[in-house]
């Protein structure tokens, strides 16, 4: 199958997943479930590498600017702007693009594979409404938050950095981080994300569902999945960059 | 009553249902069996509503399906119970969450109420005390137990069950042979069974239809199959010196 019939079919997908939900208690049961599973459960991971990311890009802003003409507020700006334009969105993504892309190709594809899905289908349910709606929900609204958490655990971690190995003052960092604020590029950061959130639960829910054979498939299908989405990640950040900040 | 007329349906250019004819009737199993590759896993698919088929139609008692609008399928739907091979139990779900399922789906029963039903159909095949259990930590005869719980929970004119002793035991199997068809007796079910297993069409094959290349080659009763001349069934059905053993003698008892 070549990459257009893939792309008409995803989009075919789309179109079944975005109708009413059958129950809606049953599809706020499964709602609270995927924040539970996709997005409480992704904090964990996110805050730690936000953290250190943070921390590393201090101490390395630090070891690179020993001009006495560059002011060490800028090792403060530096990382603020680096956690809250790319890492937080996007690279907090492509890693929530591993592990919880994995995670949903892996369950629809074993759903598949074990005639789960069928089952619903013989049911009556619109089993890609069912199953993937809560999904993209969870993940386009819950992903911003997380996104918000990685940057401000990362600067934190810029200045815990900066406090434990002495290589600049916590004042200057302060000030750095205070220096130039502007609300867009959040507003930036956070539009990214949702687009971000949106590709993390559709694209593996597209690979999970249209899996064929069985174990070996539901893996190939996984790591296809995460290798794509990160891709698509990638392209539309570029996109996105270049549309709202060009 | 399902009434199937001339259905055909292909993949590409492999024709794999070449015109079937069938009649199930309601109260009565009825077994479809055939080689590998013989077109049971479709046939029993198209009745579904999983695979539509190009040509003939398919009613249930005398509703032909691809003339309903989206509500009648949706209805049809309700009315139809499915075990599968794999049980295909949710994984994610408690045993009493997965009967539970099609019943928080499809009605409006307080919680009581459907608890109510779910611990009567588990009674019902002979499976108590596993209601917290998930599949995972069931036996393959109890997931097979709940499959059939599940199935029959929203009270189904029909259910469908494709090969649903394989991988079971003979003993079991036979448990699960029988369960179905004193369900299909009891609650006057029109049951279809896709199935390689030729113990059930000894034991409860009120009606077998042989499928073979996509055509039905062959319909009768188990009793039939003993006294057949038609060599695919023979050759399909006889094909180890234990059976033939056993038809010989059913064959020399009866001369």
């Amino acid at each position: 199958m070549n990459y257009i019939e893939h792309i008409g079919k995803y989009f075919m997908m789309l179109k079944e997943v975005f109708k009413k939900p059958q129950k809606w208690n049953v599809f706020r049961e499964a709602l609270f479930r995927e924040i539970e599973d996709l997005g409480l459960k992704s904090i964990g991971i996110v805050s730690f590498i936000s953290f250190f990311v943070g921390g590393v890009v201090a101490i390395q802003t630090a070891l690179n600017v020993d001009s006495p003409l560059i002011p060490k507020y800028l090792i403060g700006f530096a990382t603020k702007r680096s956690m809250i334009l790319e890492f937080a969105p996007t690279f907090a993504s492509v890693i929530l693009a591993g592990k919880v892309g994995s995670f949903i190709t892996s369950s629809i594809g074993t759903m598949r594979v074990t005639e789960q899905i069928d089952a619903l289908e013989v049911m009556g349910i619109n089993s890609l409404n069912y199953l993937v709606l809560p999904k993209v929900l969870a993940t386009v609204f819950f992903y911003p938050l997380i996104v918000i958490v990685g940057m401000f655990l990362g600067i934190f971690g810029g200045w815990v950095a900066g406090s434990l190995t002495g290589l600049f003052h916590s004042a200057d960092y302060i000030g750095g981080i205070q220096l130039d604020f502007n609300p867009y590029l959040v507003q930036y950061a956070l539009i990214k994300s949702v687009v971000f959130a949106f590709l993390i639960a559709t694209i593996p829910s597209y690979h999970g569902f249209y899996v064929k054979g069985g174990a070996l498939e539901v893996g190939r299908a996984s790591t296809q999945a995460v290798v794509w989405t990160s891709v698509v990640i990638i392209l539309m950040n570029y996109f996105l960059t270049q549309t709202l900040l060009g | 009553m399902i009434e199937v007329k001339g259905i055909q349906k292909s993949f590409g250019d492999a024709t794999i249902l070449k015109g079937v004819d069938a009649t199930f009737e309601r109260g009565k199993t009825s077994l479809i069996i055939g080689q590998s590759g013989s077109g049971k896993t479709v046939f029993l698919k198209s009745l579904l509503g999983l695979h539509n088929p190009e040509e003939g139609t398919i009613a249930f008692d005398g509703k032909i399906s691809k003339d309903l609008d989206e509500d009648g399928r949706r209805q049809l739907r309700q009315d139809i119970g499915m075990v599968f091979q794999g049980s295909a139990l949710f994984d994610s779900l408690t045993v009493e969450e997965n009967v539970m399922f099609p019943m928080k789906m499809f009605t409006d029963r307080s919680m009581s109420e459907m608890m109510d039903r779910v611990n009567t159909v588990l009674k019902r095949v002979n499976l108590t005390n596993a209601n917290k259990k998930f599949p995972a930590e069931l036996s393959g005869g109890m997931q097979k137990r709940v499959a059939i719980a599940r199935a029959i929970v929203m009270n189904p004119k029909y259910l469908f069950c494709d090969e649903p002793n394989s991988g079971l035991d003979p003993k079991t199997a036979i448990v699960i042979d029988n369960l179905i068809q004193e369900i299909t007796a009891e609650f006057k079910i029109t049951t279809v069974i896709n199935t390689h297993d030729m113990n059930s069409v000894m034991e409860i094959g009120e009606k077998i239809i042989f499928l073979k290349n996509g055509l039905k080659a062959w319909e009768g009763t188990s009793k039939d199959v003993f006294k057949t001349d038609n060599e695919s069934v023979v050759d399909f059905v006889y094909s180890s010196n234990l059976f033939k053993k056993v038809r010989q003698a059913y064959l020399d008892e009866i001369n």
